[in-house]
């Protein structure tokens, strides 16, 4: 009943193999492929396992419902391999560079040696070309977890790839099935075009902005408040359904990925964010999922009818297959400009009908931080989904004498400057907004105040230091960055931790976008309510639209680790930062 | 009446936690350490919030964690953590081999250069008597607050040399979220060559007005300056209106080029473009100008009309 053994039939159910082709892997089949010198790369991954690794990455062509683009692929697929590995167990992994400029690989979430890590520049050279990188470490947790590319834009091309831990002893919630679903991107554009325009042609990527003709239930004061503000409520996304392809495990929404089941079957349904720039809305009509773990680890289980996963973060979810002949699993970007598409079928082919896509999701004034009444405040509780969601309520006049840049509500040491476009007004935690476009749906959504680390934490001593962090930015210049300063200009001041320091740390966004921040190399536990024992361990927090988040840390993994915003041209354009944990040897 | 009862229990929730909060600031001045766990079971509120969540079954919605005390109590890091730039990869990899990727990494995240160029206005105007043409281009290279900033606008009758046209080195520096503080020089060619000293501001006003302001200072001493400011009003996502006008003053007359003290022409225009993509855009458009007071006297001792209409039809793009 459970996959502990890799058996032949665990492992094709692990693939996810589309349709009739579960006999026939995608990848076997081959592409025909035009003019392009460069080798095809095949569509979904295959698996790795054991106790030594070889991967290697090459460039190809990918073709996607009929478009096609330059690729990075890690074994010659987007997604690369899954790699399996088993808690407790030593692993060496040999990652082989066969592009003409260098790589890396960032396992992400795993609790490695620092140098280990994949960061070029933080935590090794890079992988050169033609060469091989070596890495050996023990491993030390299960989960689900991913890797991908920390090199320049790689992420986006498609170097990245899922890896699940198995337990070294049972797995708390048993499942007859087992199955990765892995959300990403695909686009024709190179992403350092994509980078240029972002920074050049503000709202080039965003086809749903308002007009004349809109469909918008906004007053015409409404909109005259925001473009006195010069904000844009519909920057939701940077990178849209405009030029993006959303993807699961590689494939586009018309390429039909399809995962058997059988009615009354508990399948467990590993949903991994991998893409670069996108937050995904995912629900499947008619059957309601149960929680069970988030970034790999275990949280008590919780049912819920939609979810929101934000770049780079995993859930683990329980499904029980119904009675219908198929169910869609729809995983809506979070602007609504596109989707990605599975089904759960109890036959090969069988098809359920797919929800069209919701309006796209307005920006409020209480994602600038003003959280003055509870109309309009959106986040406020799982419980008020009888307030206005997203109608921007309470708008019209309550930007009289207020300031959406007083920098004096800034700390010292934020860096001020033309870099920071907005001031949070009042920010507060908003670990219980499920996020933009699902604050107002009539159906249970998951929220960071619903999760619970299942197994108890290890250290749960009250911190000794707290310390906020700044999130800040310009839409307008596109500059990102940490305490008003890019990692252009700190790249030699790192956040510092002594050895086993427990920490507080409070992440305040000062932008109208949601940022994934992620901590490389440690967990951090959410400070959302549970009890410190149980307060969920990630290593993604979502920072919603001018709130707060907050998060506690046991700095017990020495080294140099990155920490930065995981959409990918956010990270690019300076929201990064390098976090230093000084060894138990004491202060270098 | 469910639903009912659920606002306003959600806001009983609100008005126990803005106290709550409105505590942790009375709390910022006396309390130098870190404030303890929100925890619900320890939060000694006269109004035991948690137990009306678990009547209500949420037990899974544990209460907001409290506002962190704020600023005014961060500490900072313990001597123990050290000092100095993040090194650690250096003891495994070698100096050496660090060093080319840590000046990689911070030279693409953040403050990376950009090349832009844009032709605004590219344009054919039909006007009574004899038709012309217009350029009006920009482009910078730099990054998102110091950048090489160059402009050229220029007109000119068909079959005619061209009279009037000007180009611009600039040296520009982001001194607010939204606006650009430029200096430079701008060199005018087609008339009787004049070099210009420029300083000015561009960016984008409230209202998503952008904005282009300058003050001109020539080599003969004379002081001149313009403001332009343009529009977009979407009116669907591809069809875009722009409302355009231009003011142009001078502090003295120069007749040489037939401009006069004050108020020395005035543009006001609106043009309609259809984005086929975002890079490309034609359009179609009306724009009247006056020259007004001596400038006027010039144009009309030149035998030329100071007021003019101009239908115009052109294209704008950028890269």
């Amino acid at each position: 009943m459970q996959t502990d053994q890799l058996s032949r039939r665990t492992l094709f159910r692990l693939l996810g193999a589309g349709g009739a082709l579960a006999a026939v892997p995608a990848w076997a089949q081959g592409h025909s492929i035009g003019a392009r010198h460069e080798p095809p790369i095949r569509v979904g991954f295959d698996q790795v396992h054991g106790d030594v690794i070889n991967l290697s990455v090459g460039a190809g062509q990918r073709t996607i419902q009929g478009r096609t683009g330059h690729g990075i692929a890690v074994n010659g697929s987007v997604p690369g391999p899954l790699i399996r590995l088993r808690e407790g167990q030593n692993v060496r992994l040999n990652v082989t560079n066969h592009l003409s400029e260098d790589t890396s690989i960032h396992w992400h979430g795993l609790l490695v040696p620092f140098q280990f890590d994949g960061v070029p520049g933080i935590s090794f050279p890079g992988i050169r070309p033609h060469e091989t990188f070596v890495c050996e470490f023990p491993i030390r947790q299960s989960g689900t977890y991913w890797y991908h590319s920390h090199s320049g834009l790689q992420e986006q091309s498609g170097h990245y790839g899922p890896m699940v831990i198995d337990p070294a002893g049972p797995e708390p919630v048993a499942c007859d099935r087992d199955y990765i679903l892995l959300l990403s991107e695909f686009t024709s554009l190179h992403p350092h075009f994509i980078m240029r325009r972002l920074r050049t042609g503000g709202g080039y990527f965003n086809r749903q902005q308002t007009s004349w003709t809109d469909e918008y239930p906004m007053s015409v004061a409404e909109r005259r408040m925001w473009a006195k503000m010069r904000m844009p409520p519909t920057d939701i996304a940077d990178v849209t359904g405009s030029t993006y392809t959303y993807l699961a495990n590689g494939r586009g929404p018309e390429e039909g990925l399809e995962f058997l089941f059988r009615p009354g079957e508990r399948i467990r349904l590993r949903l991994i964010n991998g893409s670069a720039m996108t937050f995904f809305n995912v629900r499947i009509p008619g059957l309601p999922m149960t929680v069970i773990a988030a970034d790999g680890q275990n949280v008590r289980p919780v049912e819920v009818d939609e979810l929101q996963i934000a770049t780079a973060e995993t859930y683990d979810v329980i499904i029980e297959g119904g009675r219908a002949e198929a169910y869609a699993i729809v995983a809506e970007a979070m602007d609504r400009s596109g989707l990605a598409l599975a089904m759960l079928a109890s036959r090969s082919g069988a098809r359920a009908s797919v929800p069209a896509l919701r309006p796209p999701p307005l920006l409020t004034m209480a994602d600038m931080g003003m959280n003055h009444g509870s109309s309009g405040s959106g986040g406020h509780g799982g419980m008020d989904h009888g307030s206005s969601g997203s109608a921007p309520g309470a708008a019209s006049h309550s930007m009289a004498g207020m300031s959406m840049r007083d920098t004096s509500l800034l700390p010292p040491n934020v860096a001020l400057g033309p870099g920071i476009d907005m001031v949070s007004m009042a920010p507060v935690d908003k670990t219980d907004d499920p996020g933009l476009g699902l604050r107002d749906v009539p159906h249970r959504v998951l929220n960071y105040r619903m999760l619970a680390a299942l197994e108890p934490n290890r250290d749960t001593r009250e911190p000794s230091r707290l310390f906020e962090i700044h999130l800040t930015g310009n839409m307008e210049r596109y500059m990102w960055s940490l305490d008003g300063s890019m990692f252009s200009a700190v790249s030699d001041v790192p956040i510092r931790f002594a050895w086993n320091e427990r920490v507080r740390v409070k992440l305040v966004n000062n932008t109208m976008m949601a940022h994934p921040i992620h901590l490389h190399g440690m967990f951090f536990e959410v400070v959302n309510g549970q009890v410190p024992a149980h307060q969920p361990r990630k290593n993604v927090i979502v920072v919603q639209p001018g709130a707060s988040a907050t998060f506690e840390l046991t700095a017990n993994e020495p080294g140099d680790w990155a920490f930065h915003c995981h959409l990918l041209y956010h990270m690019h354009a300076g929201m990064m930062q390098t976090v230093t944990v000084v060894g138990p040897e004491g202060a270098a | 009446m469910a639903w009912r009862r659920t606002i306003v229990l959600t806001l009983a929730a609100h008005a126990v936690a803005v106290p709550a909060m409105a505590q942790q600031h009375d709390h910022q001045h006396d309390q130098p350490s870190v404030k303890p766990q929100p925890q619900p079971t320890a939060q000694a509120q006269p109004d035991d919030t948690t137990a009306d969540h678990a009547e209500m079954g949420h037990d899974a919605h544990a209460e907001p964690a409290a506002a962190s005390p704020g600023s005014a109590v961060v500490t900072f890091p313990a001597p123990e953590a050290g000092s100095g730039p993040p090194r650690a990869a250096d003891a495994i990899w070698g100096e050496e081999a660090m060093r080319s990727a840590r000046e990689d990494l911070r030279r693409t995240h953040g403050d990376f250069p950009v090349f832009w160029f844009q032709g605004d206005r590219l344009e054919a105007q039909v006007r009574q008597g004899n038709d012309g043409y217009l350029w009006d281009v920009q482009g910078y290279y730099g990054g998102p607050t110091r950048r090489f900033w160059f402009k050229s606008e220029g007109e000119s009758g068909f079959g005619e040399p061209v009279k009037d046209a000007q180009f611009q080195a600039l040296y520009s520096q982001a001194i607010a979220p939204f606006w650009d503080l430029q200096a430079g020089v701008r060199q005018d060619m087609g008339g009787p060559g004049t070099t210009h000293a420029v300083i000015g501001v561009q960016g984008l006003a409230p209202y998503m007005f952008e904005v282009d302001a300058a003050l001109f200072v020539s080599h003969r001493g004379d002081v001149t300056a313009r403001v332009e400011a343009e529009l977009d009003q979407r009116i669907t996502q591809r069809l875009i209106l722009q409302p355009r006008t231009e003011v142009n003053l001078a502090a003295q007359d120069v007749p040489m080029i037939g401009i006069g003290a004050g108020i020395s022409s005035f543009e006001l225009g609106v043009r309609l473009r259809y984005e086929l993509r975002r890079e490309l855009a034609p359009y179609m458009g009306i724009e009247q100008s006056w020259r007004l007071g001596r400038s006027a006297d010039f144009a009309r001792a030149n035998g030329e009309n100071p007021s003019v209409t101009n239908y115009v039809v052109g294209i704008r793009f950028w890269f």
